[in-house]
């Protein structure tokens, strides 16, 4: 199947790296369905070396509850895309962090559906850019009619370590119900001084001081990710495309 | 020990230390006291090289090394400790994990081994319980939500655990009630009252001093020593105000 390619007009593209886009699979959808009183756990790595676009659909059935993790730090052009629909008190979790350098894009897409009554949603996504690089969260949260007092929470923050990187956050609601909860919060900054010299002051290195810091501030996406060994895994993952990275 | 020749420095090109001399040996303690603008803490900040604080003339000698041609971090490992008169709060970050990783940079700095997280543990219940603070708040990320003075106590755990040769304490007593005055008054004797350290005490009043008993008190104003005594230069001070002492 031949898929149109987007363009930057698409909303949904917008800030996509478009030329990077050549010969890569667009209909890479993944489908997961979370029946009735379930619960899914998953974890998400994009680090390869070549252009990737990781879609996924997911079917959060009644009362189940769907959480993924996702560490974006790819080093060429990345994108996870999540497609949730949530049923009658399904719930459904999202950590995601995007990080790194050079000229790369790397973005978080979800559209989230409350479809059902009473379902909850809370999406934390932290970028890290440094260089020419660029972090994307866009999020889109939908309630439909039926989906009376859903409760959707939506957090993004970006950190630019240096000048020339950028990150890009659009929260997008769509309500259809009158009683129902959505939150959503957007930010970016850069590394705090007086914390970089307040450690420097105790002996921490710049660089060792910068780890921390970016540890610090990415934490919150992770902290809801219970099992251990994958939390390692993950923040490892993440805190290792700082190494070596000319800051 | 720490050698002040004729420092002058400037933030934002105004010039705010103006000449300042002063020779700190090891044993002893000096407290600066002076009018709200003299310097007080762009001295406490250019020595631990504060980006900002620009030295245009002068030296700095730490135990023989030249100081300022020290990264603010070199400066730690080489002995000095910076007391601040607000500690920075970093959100994220736990006070065993920040200062583990302060302490075990400055040991690798200096060719020693770092402390395992079972030795590091051991001394910092050491140093909390000598400053009466739970070992619990050492736990808890870097002064957040902690008081004014569990911060200024905090800060003296700090000092004790990096066991520095010279302290430069910025106001460590604004903030505090009485008693913990005396705890935090207690706790520089404990630590740094001996043959081979040195305390320079910055402050307004004289009320530490009752504690901390200075060889020497220096009144700072426009950015130099304009009057050297001993610890009744202090109470003379609290007598009469600086204006009719330095005059």
């Amino acid at each position: 199947m031949t898929l149109d390619m987007p363009t930057q007009h698409d909303e949904e593209w917008r800030y996509a790296d478009i030329a990077s886009l050549a010969g890569v699979a667009l209909d890479n959808w993944t489908d997961i369905t979370v029946a009735a009183g379930e619960e899914h756990s998953q974890c998400l790595l994009l680090e390869a070396a070549a252009s990737e676009v990781l879609r996924l659909r997911v079917n959060v059935e009644q009362g189940a509850r769907c959480a993924i993790f996702a560490v974006n730090a790819a080093s060429d052009y990345a994108r996870l895309e999540v497609e949730v629909v949530l049923g009658q008190g399904a719930h459904f979790e999202l950590g995601g962090v995007t990080i790194g350098g050079g000229d790369a894009t790397r973005e978080i897409v979800t559209r989230v559906r409350h479809a059902g009554q009473g379902s909850t949603s809370h999406q934390v996504v932290r970028s890290v850019h440094w260089a020419q690089a660029t972090g994307n969260f866009l999020g889109r949260i939908e309630v439909a009619r039926e989906g009376q007092q859903a409760d959707a929470a939506q957090d993004f923050k970006g950190l630019l370590l240096t000048r020339g990187a950028s990150a890009n956050a659009r929260p997008e609601l769509e309500i259809f119900a009158d009683d129902v909860k959505c939150a959503h919060g957007a930010s970016i900054g850069q590394l705090d001084e007086s914390a970089r010299f307040y450690m420097a002051a105790r002996g921490i290195s710049p660089e060792a001081a910068k780890a921390l810091l970016v540890q610090a501030f990415i934490a919150d996406a992770l902290a809801a990710l219970d099992d251990e060994a994958e939390h390692e895994r993950l923040l490892g993952v993440a805190l290792a495309s700082l190494e070596g990275a000319a800051l | 020990m720490l050698q002040i020749d004729n420092l002058q420095a400037t933030i934002a090109e105004k010039q705010i230390l103006n000449g300042l001399t002063l020779t700190v040996n090891a044993g002893e303690i000096h407290a600066i006291m002076g009018p709200n603008g003299a310097g007080k803490s762009t001295l406490a900040y250019t020595l631990g090289g504060r980006p900002g604080y620009d030295v245009t003339g002068g030296s700095v000698s730490l135990n023989g090394q030249d100081l300022l041609a020290l990264a603010p971090h070199e400066r730690a490992a080489a002995g000095l400790f910076l007391g601040f008169q607000y500690p920075v709060e970093i959100p994220g970050v736990s006070n065993v994990q920040f200062l583990r990783e302060a302490l075990n940079s400055q040991r690798r700095a200096r060719g020693e081994t770092p402390l395992t997280g079972g030795e590091f543990l051991k001394l910092a219940r050491e140093k909390a319980a000598l400053l009466k603070l739970d070992m619990e708040m050492l736990k808890r990320q870097v002064n957040v939500g902690f008081s004014g003075g569990e911060k200024k106590r905090a800060e003296m755990v700090q000092m004790g655990i990096l066991d520095p040769s010279v302290a430069i304490l910025d106001e460590t007593d604004s903030g505090l009630d009485i008693d913990a005055l005396r705890v935090v008054g207690d706790g520089i004797n404990a630590i740094m009252r001996k043959p081979d350290k040195a305390v320079v005490l910055i402050t307004h009043y004289q009320r530490l001093l009752d504690y901390v008993r200075p060889d020497f008190v220096h009144i700072l104003s426009k950015g130099r020593i304009i009057k050297t005594g001993g610890p009744e230069l202090a109470l003379e001070l609290e007598e009469h105000g600086y204006e009719a002492v330095a005059a």
